[in-house]
């Protein structure tokens, strides 16, 4: 039973994180036609700048539970710097070429960002693990979870709920919804494409680093984190299909499940779970869970 | 003379300058064109599937194949002569690809690219799992014989250098007869409109899936060939970074012609070797900004530069 329990909780954990990281890039697929393969490397540069500005902020001596909002922080500073950055200096001028040429654009981002990070933090790792112990223990039967396991659900609940009314329920969505079906349309009805973009791209790339940022007290950070963590980003988005929020979020649970059924019953499979689903779902349906098939063009 | 006897006579030319080098070039220099040949089989692959439209994110799973094959092969066959274990490589890998391309050949753009990702990262978990064949740390590989010559230490490199300049130019010849041939011309149609192919009587799944093994092919026997060269193989060469760098290769060099592929992968050595020297931390700035520079404008690669300059003098 506590078993079964363990791998519920894991796999709700392990979803959790997911998420965060997978719903930045099916946001910015579906709605600007770009599979990033830098979020990784996004999600690398928000453990770093989390490190950095939480590790300052303890080693001056402020109250510690300020860390929380100081890794918040590092990530958003992220977001709003390196997402425009990218987004005008670099992609702009690709719009309009094919989906493939974006995957090698981001692919060479990926490279590039990979090593601007060692040159900037260097090549030794990074730990901040204060905010990680400093909520204490939750019992569950006679499991113990460190509370900050919770917190991680908890963002992950709040993305979702955040992002579902901001799609659903405010102005600005219902424009991103019009340019997310026809672009062209939009454009011309007066919809400032551009912006849109701009906006989409800073929040796949905040989301990112919020991802990385809340994960920086639970492991070291070190140059090369963020290399795995793409191909699972992909594995959640391609299982639940590419573009559909509630697709990342089914994606992100059968992918936590799996994996923690996984290290609970079959050690030896573990690494390779996770993409078997992958495959298994997308010989099955091939665009994925949550998107309906399109019809061939001549 | 017709231009795919002109092709023939231009890699003959060659190779018959790789083989008169070998005695000049130092041991490092050896090793990195041995190196590159296997590379640029594997990026002469991906030009196969680029001309179609496709972009694999996953030619790693052929590459560790064929390395793992040809180890497998000399450690558990006793096959011990370096042209069997190359061939075996290459063979595994194409009946791999025969098998998974029955799914495959229904995948194009990015689902094609992803999928073929999840198939070597899958090959990755499988391989750093199996402790038969060493786990993360992969294992030693050495041919006893090549040619049914006793493979002593320079003879060996000689060997392994030798078959891989002929394994390449057979390649590169078959590889172009076969862009000439009625399947290969296929190829830039299926990329271009599939609908319109089908319309014309012609099977663009077969087409896709033909393609898919010849690289598979090629891909192999490139795994093999460095496996040998370098003497040691490890679940990294299925890793989806091993199979980045192939795509940089391949893009560096285009679509335009079959000699592109080595001279790219030629550069990528020699840029390697000089960023580890002096700057061991930028390496993949440079590579990713390189990339960039000729997506952005250089769109054929960079032998198209040769291609436009005789052009405007014609």
């Amino acid at each position: 039973m506590s078993t079964i329990l363990a791998v519920l909780v894991d796999g709700a954990i392990y979803a959790s994180w997911l998420f965060i990281i997978a719903t930045g890039l099916t946001l910015i697929y579906g709605v600007m036609r770009i599979l990033n393969m830098a979020h990784g490397s996004l999600y690398a540069l928000g453990a770093y700048a989390a490190a950095s500005l939480a590790g300052a902020w303890l080693r001056a001596g402020y109250a510690p539970l300020g860390s929380y909002a100081m890794l918040v922080l590092a990530a958003i500073l992220v977001g709003i710097t390196v997402g425009p950055l990218i987004e005008r200096g670099l992609l702009r001028h690709c719009y309009g070429r094919d989906e493939v040429v974006l995957v090698l654009v981001t692919y060479a981002l990926f490279l590039i960002i990979e090593d601007a990070v060692k040159l900037v933090w260097g090549v030794e790792s990074y730990f901040i693990s204060e905010p990680y112990g400093l909520l204490g223990n939750l019992d569950l039967g006679d499991l113990s979870y460190p509370l900050y396991s919770v917190v991680l659900v908890l963002a992950a609940v709040l993305v979702g709920v955040g992002l579902r009314f901001g799609i659903y329920g405010t102005k600005y969505g219902k424009l991103l919804t019009a340019v997310i079906h026809d672009r062209e349309v939009s454009a011309a009805l007066g919809i400032n494409v551009n912006r849109i973009y701009l906006v989409t791209f800073t929040l796949g790339t905040t989301l990112a680093a919020i991802g990385g940022a809340l994960t920086a007290p639970t492991v070291s950070v070190v140059p090369g984190m963020g290399v795995e963590v793409i191909v699972l980003a992909f594995a959640v988005v391609v299982i639940g299909g590419l573009g559909s929020m509630q697709g990342a979020a089914l994606g992100a649970l059968i992918v936590g499940l799996v994996r923690s059924s996984a290290v609970h019953f079959f050690p030896q499979v573990e690494l390779f779970s996770i993409y078997l689903v992958m495959a298994l779902v997308l010989a099955i349906r091939p665009r994925g869970l949550f998107v309906a098939a399109e019809a061939r063009k001549i | 003379m017709t231009p795919s006897r002109k092709t023939t006579l231009g890699l003959g030319i060659a190779l018959l300058a790789t083989g008169l080098l070998a005695p000049v070039l130092p041991k490092w220099a050896l090793f990195l064109v041995t190196l590159s040949i296997a590379k640029g089989l594997v990026a002469l692959g991906l030009l196969l599937l680029m001309r179609t439209g496709l972009v694999s994110f996953g030619q790693g799973l052929y590459f560790a194949t064929g390395a793992y094959a040809a180890g497998v092969a000399s450690d558990a066959f006793h096959i011990g002569d370096a042209v069997p274990m190359v061939l075996l490589g290459g063979l595994a890998a194409a009946l791999v690809a025969a098998v998974l391309g029955i799914l495959l050949a229904r995948y194009r753009a990015i689902f094609f690219a992803m999928l073929s990702l999840a198939f070597s990262m899958i090959l990755y978990g499988l391989l750093v799992k199996s402790s038969a064949l060493g786990s993360t740390d992969g294992f030693n590989v050495a041919p006893r014989t090549i040619f049914g010559l006793a493979a002593g230490s320079a003879l060996g490199r000689y060997g392994v250098y030798a078959i891989a300049a002929l394994v390449a130019f057979g390649s590169a010849v078959g590889v172009d007869r076969y862009l000439r041939s009625y399947l290969g011309r296929l190829a830039p149609a299926v990329r271009d409109n599939e609908l319109r192919v089908e319309y014309m009587g012609a099977s663009v799944r077969n087409v896709v899936h033909i393609n898919l093994v010849i690289a598979a092919l090629l891909t192999g026997m490139g795994g093999a060939i460095t496996a040998l060269a370098v003497g040691h193989i490890d679940p990294e060469m299925a890793y989806w970074t091993t199979s980045g760098e192939f795509v940089f290769v391949a893009i560096l060099s285009g679509t335009t012609s079959v000699a592109a592929p080595f001279a790219g992968a030629l550069l990528l050595e020699l840029l390697r070797s000089f960023a580890y020297e002096h700057a061991p931390n930028t390496w993949q700035l440079v590579m990713g900004s390189a990339m960039l520079a000729v997506i952005l404008f250089l769109p054929d690669g960079l032998w198209s530069v040769f291609r436009r300059r005789r052009k405007a003098r014609a």
